[in-house]
């Protein structure tokens, strides 16, 4: 059975857009709090993005939309859907998408509705628009990839949580600057991550994140679509994974054989550290900002619980043009400033006041 | 802020969206009802850009609750590049970096929260233009 997933009519990616906090936090700076050294080699990333005191899911996911629809050169009246895929919405009940529809001025002919599958959840919500779009419900599509991961203190989580995402307006194939080509989801119910209601931190399942969990939904996500399309690794230029710290996405994208070029542009994690749902979309902005018209991409995310969605595009003629109309992820990257341990404990509400 | 009030603002808020006296051209922000210039009645619509730069600024240490989680901030006067100056906060600036004049740009951000269980409001802000090259 063909099981990878292809629109009725040819879709891609109209317009992207990108969002990084400006803070940085050195995860040397949480080893000295909480191990009293600091060992480079064991460290996971280098750096990771902070939200400041007034960000959130919310705020971010506006940004890196409204740079989407720059690059879409879309009125936001001809938007029909925002999803936005993350796992730290600021309200459990009240959609963050209907607040960032209203600020993008894209309300009210519009669907509106949040996603949660830990990190995939942005990708999730770009699976919802291509068969939103590919099955013509609609011409285009908002599609939000955002997070403000949360880590308990001291915790292995704590060196990577941090902040970014991404957003696509999805459309029309012949106005795409990445056209889709097919997209294929591996889910299982396998419990490496999870965050029960009400609490403030996730749990995890320390080293089974590894093998049955990222690696086993990565490879087989990938595997099959490369299968079903009949391509090879050495068939794309460039290859994103979604990237819990620096390690994991080299070592499955050698697994796979992809070589550290193809992942280059899109690997992130160790300059930001882990934006959850909007880890893999966050790179695949960060490719699309150098690809060449004619290059393939692949993009495999992952979210805890678990599951892996692939996607296969084709550069198109129009990235030239569109790239230029907002600001490129690296600009993000460079947009930094260091904090230390204790404005982030207190930014991020971890100093608990009774 | 109670929610009606959040809500009936929040193309101001969100948008900057302000009205225009077709008559004689003029803006406001926040959106009038009547020109006080001419005082026709029938305004129109107006969306700012959202540039501007820094008339004036003060740096708060001392606030209500709802404030309490982002002190030291930044209050400023703004010229938005259309002409009306209105009152925002500064963000992603610290208080030695402002200087009279600063280009800005808004951004939507969390101005506050009523308490752990009532309404986040969001609304403008304003910040240094981020990507001056791309400008």
């Amino acid at each position: 059975m063909d099981s990878i997933l292809k629109t009725q009519r040819d879709i891609g990616i109209v317009g992207y857009g990108s969002y990084v906090p400006r803070y940085r936090l050195p995860a040397a700076a949480i080893a000295e709090v909480w191990k009293g050294r600091v060992d480079q080699a064991v460290l996971p990333v280098r750096e990771k993005s902070v939200p400041g005191p007034d960000e959130d899911t919310v705020t971010m996911a506006i940004e890196a939309g409204q740079n989407a629809l720059c690059r879409a050169g879309v009125s936001p009246q001809q938007i029909r859907a925002v999803w936005v895929g993350s796992e730290s919405h600021p309200y459990a009940v009240k959609p963050s998408g209907t607040i960032v529809a209203e600020a993008l001025g894209i309300t009210p002919n519009v669907n509106a509705a949040d996603f949660e599958f830990a990190c995939k959840a942005g990708t999730e919500a770009m699976q919802a628009a291509f068969g939103f779009v590919g099955s013509g419900m609609g011409d285009y599509a908002l599609a939000v990839a955002v997070d403000t991961a949360q880590g308990r203190p001291g915790d292995a989580l704590e060196y990577t949580a941090a902040a970014g995402g991404a957003a696509f307006v999805i459309g029309p194939a012949e106005q795409s600057v990445a056209i889709l080509e097919a997209s294929y989801s591996y889910v299982t119910d396998t419990p490496d991550f999870f965050r029960r209601a009400h609490q403030l931190y996730p749990e995890h399942g320390h080293r089974f994140t590894g093998e049955p969990a990222y690696f086993h939904h990565i490879i087989q996500a990938a595997r099959r679509l490369l299968d079903g399309l009949g391509r090879q690794p050495s068939d794309y230029a460039a290859a994103v994974f979604h990237q819990p710290n620096s390690k994991f996405p080299q070592k499955v994208a050698q697994e796979l054989g992809f070589c550290n070029e193809q992942i280059r542009a899109g690997l992130l994690a160790p300059h930001i550290g882990n934006t959850y749902a909007g880890a893999s979309p966050l790179g695949l902005t960060a490719v699309l900002d150098e690809a060449q018209p004619g290059q393939r991409i692949l993009m495999v995310s992952f979210g805890s619980g678990a599951g892996s969605d692939a996607m296969s595009f084709i550069v198109s003629e129009h990235i030239e043009a569109r790239r230029r109309l907002a600001p490129l992820t690296r600009m993000y990257l460079q947009r930094e400033k260091t904090v230390n341990y204790t404005q982030y404990a207190r930014w991020r509400k971890k100093i608990v006041l009774h | 802020m109670g929610i009606p009030r959040n809500w009936r603002l929040r193309n101001q808020r969100y948008r900057l969206v302000g009205s225009q006296c077709p008559q004689c051209q003029n803006l406001f922000f926040p959106p009038r009802q009547v020109c006080p210039h001419c005082y026709n009645s029938e305004l129109s619509e107006f969306v700012f850009s959202g540039k501007g730069s820094v008339y004036s600024f003060t740096v708060l240490y001392q606030t209500t609750p709802k404030f309490e989680f982002q002190i030291p901030y930044i209050v400023a006067l703004i010229d938005l590049n259309e002409g009306p100056r209105i009152t925002a906060q500064l963000t992603d600036v610290d208080a030695e970096e402002v200087r009279i004049g600063m280009p800005v740009e808004m951004v939507v951000r969390k101005i506050s929260e009523e308490n752990e269980r009532g309404l986040i409001h969001y609304g403008y802000k304003f910040r240094p233009i981020a990507f001056p090259e791309s400008e």
